[in-house]
């Protein structure tokens, strides 16, 4: 058992002393039409319910009603957080209801999703959280019977004293519970007692998924409301100049055209305050299909931007100016640009020992460089968000990673003070990054402001492909300096890109080779970029893991091997300091999948490739299995090992392991995002290639490491080491290494079928 | 405008909208069924996905004018509890990650499953090639369908 201190998320406590005594229903929804749950049908609602903490309420029937604090985005948090809380209140699962919290930072802590982060960080509050209420509702029964409080057990939402043969449900004492001080310490259980965490949880929400009801913002529908289309510059580069109102106005069930400015002048925007077009058009009227109809309609002159600068404000503090280059750019440039970098030296972020010495000394050295483009997140929803703002008050409902950093935003765009605005938390069509910048809620809000009637605002697909925010282009030269005998003397990596550098120079292998050298260099652009599932990660993983594959074979070495003797060497004597990963659980998920696809005893026919990587705290090998059917690479089967700590629940940590790792193949084979004359050259899915049913593996496993750890990042690091699993697969498949993503063109240029 | 009959979930429904209007924003704006879900508007994502005459059809492209004798089944229709065996399949093998693309997903399966109850996984492909999943359930969703098909 493990004593903390309450005083951790003291935040979500607040509010129990103003419901001391009183047993009230506090509804912090002010959206009830998203709420109703299935589940609710089954369950009989009790007649009053009591609140112990911002988290948790407890009926007078023993029901149990737990809060979803983030934002969700299909990583089941959802689901999980609230196992997590239920766990430690110690109740049946079967009894709980779970509700999406609004965004309420008075209540709960970091209401974010993104970075992998939500239950490594909701990890400890969530446990306290769970652990008061039950210790609350303990001291109320110990109060109640007049017994010691330490000789009172819980099971499933019972409260027992076996001496005296009393017992009781939650429900019983949750009146009495809500009126005590909330407890300065409390035990967390050993993870060997848990009964939830660890046993599989269906999605919350999976009814109402397959059934249709509405949970996107994109469902959401009031009385009066309009609907609302943008119009956004066609390119990189340009800007509007003017529209002709008139163009559209007399169109059937057009109400308004006019533009918007997303930023006042003096405003100093934040790091999620990523926006392709400040000004866009917008364009008001009945229904969804007419203002899309206007939208086509609409004459519009566009001129080219000059450059420009805003202040950012950075960590800790210090303001940056931040500059936007003029011109309308091109992707055959970009790759020109990134080329001179493979000969051109790039910002020494480490330096171990003397690569420089140990490559003059070589007898050998391989060097490859490798590549890849944008990448559009292409979230199954398209931006949209609904937003209803009368005078100085605002209701804006939509699809957000980030609703914190977004509320500065819509405090400074419609002048309407923070505690008049209410940001409400839909279900999210997807977001892998993009809609941690959520500027369309500003757009529906500022719609709104305008025409002071509530509105739903929906991008297009083209406008939702075309309007920025992309994975950054990369490219990473690597360098390694062999002797006679084939041992390894000196690593070199020189990674960068258009408009940032990948580079994570503390990361594996640095610490395992002697002499080691890491640059990183980058271009500025003015196509905008986010962050996409892993950001940096998701391109450096497959660049390092190829090589390494490469530089074992030119060292006759297994390439599992390969990476265990590095591996070993930094456990055993590090080089340098500052690595940020453990030798020993890296090691641990290279020796699981070896193990799991039966990697020493290989099957005729299938060309397999492995690969391993560290981020996000977490540990993940990846092995793929390719064969070639009627002239067509097929991913027959994908293995994968993951130290993540404990899995809360671990079916749908398996299904977003599937997910990470057939978003990682899709992108590896088609991925791309390209620009002529500032323009993407792609708009929709007849342009954009996305994997398909076709495409997906035939089977994938998904294996955690059983250690008891504390959890960590789940939803992205599946996804980087795929991208080498598969080229090193292909490679073993084909004869030819694959250095530039995505891999389709050139193996149609191998003859083969994509 | 114009006025259509249209018959919907086994319900006439009446609508007074421009004939070239997609049964997409018929269903989502004008009959506040929003299970039926917007992706990409030119029949390449599948999100969309709706019966018609028992036929799995992309709704975006649908114009309404092209609709109005034929018996029309959005999700919402698809079973009376949600008991249909493609949905039960769905929860059993706990397909959906963001949930938005599934209820297209699952209208094609079940119009896979109407008209070849005993589908090959290269059936399955083939059937469902034009449903995009962002998230990538494309595994479960081929094993959901399976199970589904052990259960009509």
């Amino acid at each position: 058992m493990t004593t903390v201190n309450t005083k951790l998320n003291r935040r979500s406590f607040l509010k129990v002393s103003a419901l001391a005594g009183g047993g009230m229903v506090l509804s912090f929804s002010w959206l009830a039409g998203c709420k109703p749950a299935a589940k609710e049908e089954l369950l009989a609602m009790p007649k009053e319910w009591f609140e112990l903490n911002s988290y948790i309420k407890i009926g007078d029937n023993g029901v149990v009603t737990l809060m979803s604090a983030n934002p969700e985005f299909g990583s089941n948090v959802k689901t999980s957080m609230p196992m997590i809380l239920a766990e430690e209140l110690d109740v049946d699962w079967k009894n709980v209801l779970v509700e999406q919290a609004d965004f309420y930072p008075e209540r709960f802590d970091r209401q974010f999703t993104g970075g992998s982060q939500g239950i490594r960080q909701g990890w400890k509050p969530l446990r306290t959280a769970g652990a008061t209420a039950r210790q609350m509702l303990v001291l109320a029964a110990a109060k109640t019977w007049n017994v010691p409080a330490g000789e009172i057990t819980t099971t499933a939402g019972t409260l027992e004293h076996k001496a005296s043969g009393k017992k009781a449900g939650y429900g019983e004492m949750a009146s009495a519970a809500a009126t005590l001080e909330v407890p300065e310490e409390v035990a967390l259980k050993e993870v060997k007692d848990f009964q939830i965490i660890g046993n599989s949880k269906k999605n919350v929400d999976g009814q109402k998924i397959v059934t249709g009801k509405p949970l996107f913002a994109l469902d959401h529908k009031v009385e009066g409301m309009k609907y609302a289309a943008i119009v956004h510059p066609p390119a990189f580069g340009m800007k509007l100049k003017s529209f002709d109102k008139s163009s559209v106005s007399g169109m059937t069930g057009i109400q308004d055209v006019f533009s918007i400015s997303i930023f006042k002048d003096d405003y100093q925007r934040n790091f999620f305050d990523t926006t392709t077009f400040p000004e866009i058009i917008a364009i008001v009227g009945n229904s969804t299909w007419e203002v899309m109809q206007a939208k086509k309609a609409l004459t519009v002159e566009w001129e080219n931007a000059p450059e420009s600068n805003f202040q950012m404000a950075g960590w800790g503090g210090n303001t940056s100016t931040v500059t936007v280059p003029a011109g309308l750019e091109n992707s055959a440039r970009h790759k020109e640009r990134m080329a001179e970098y493979v000969h051109k030296s790039g910002n020494v972020i480490r330096r171990d020992g003397d690569p420089e010495g140990a490559f003059k000394k070589a007898a050998k050295v391989l060097e490859r460089t490798y590549s890849a483009p944008f990448l559009a997140h292409n979230t199954m929803e398209p931006m949209n968000s609904f937003a209803d703002v009368k005078g100085d008050k605002a209701v804006v409902y939509g699809p957000t990673q980030a609703p914190e950093s977004i509320m500065g935003t819509l405090v400074q765009a419609l002048g309407i003070p923070k505690e008049n605005i209410q940001i409400n938390l839909a279900r999210m069509g997807g977001g892998f990054g993009r809609r941690a910048y959520s500027h369309h809620m500003v757009e529906a809000a500022l719609i709104s402001q305008q025409i002071q009637a509530p509105v739903k605002m929906v991008y297009t697909r083209e406008d939702d492909m075309t309007a920025g925010v992309y994975r950054p282009t990369y490219s990473a030269t690597y360098r390694a300096a062999l002797d006679e005998n084939n041992n390894l003397l000196a690593f070199h990596v020189r990674a960068g890109g258009i408009p940032e550098t990948p580079l994570h120079a503390n990361r594996f292998p640095a610490g395992a080779i002697d002499n080691y050298l890491a640059e990183g260099w980058d271009i500025p652009s003015n196509i905008t970029i986010g962050a996409f599932r892993a950001p940096r990660s998701n391109f450096i993983a497959g660049a390092e893991q190829s090589f390494l594959d490469e530089l074992a074979e030119e060292m006759g070495k297994d390439p599992i091997e390969f990476r265990l003797e590095l591996l070993k060497r930094a456990e055993t004597n590090p080089v340098g300091e500052n690595n940020d990963y453990v030798p020993s659980r890296y090691a641990g998920v290279l020796e699981l999948v070896r193990e799991k696809s039966k990697w020493n005893a290989p099957q005729p026919n299938v060309s397999r490739g492995v690969s391993a990587y560290f981020c996000h705290n977490s540990y993940v090998a990846e092995v793929v299995d390719t064969v070639i059917k009627d002239n067509q690479p097929v991913v027959e089967a994908v293995y994968a090992a993951v130290d993540c700590g404990v899995v809360v629940n671990p079916d749908a940590a398996a299904n977003m392991g599937e997910g990470a790792i057939v978003d990682g193949i899709g992108n590896a084979f088609f991925g791309e995002m390209a620009f002529e004359n500032g323009k993407p050259t792609k708009t929709n899915f007849d342009k954009y290639r996305m994997i398909r049913h076709r495409e997906a593996p035939k089977k994938i496993e998904v294996h955690f490491v059983d250690n008891g750890e504390e959890p960590t990042g789940l939803g992205e690091p599946l996804f980087p080491p795929v991208f080498a699993a598969v080229a090193n697969s292909l490679y073993k498949a084909t004869g030819k290494r694959y250095y530039e993503q995505p891999f389709a063109p050139q193996l149609e240029m191998q003859n083969l079928k994509m | 405008m114009a006025l259509y009959n249209l018959n919907i979930n086994g319900k006439s429904q009446q609508v007074d909208v421009d004939p070239n209007t997609p049964m997409l924003w018929v269903l989502r704006d004008h009959l506040d069924l929003v299970g039926t879900k917007f992706g990409c508007g030119i029949a390449q994502c599948g999100a969309c996905t709706i019966h018609l005459d028992g036929n799995a059809v992309r709704s975006c492209q649908l114009p309404v004018s092209a609709a109005e004798d034929a018996k029309i089944t959005t999700i919402e229709g698809l079973s009376e509890a949600g008991d249909h065996p493609v949905q039960k399949a769905w929860i059993e093998h706990d397909v959906p990650q963001c949930g938005y693309c599934q209820a297209g997903q699952i209208m094609s399966a079940a119009a896979l499953l109407a008209q070849n109850p005993s589908p090959s996984d290269s059936d399955i492909d083939n059937a469902m090639n034009g449903n995009i999943c962002r998230c990538g359930t494309y595994t479960r969703i081929k094993a959901a369908i399976h199970t589904a098909s052990q259960n009509l």
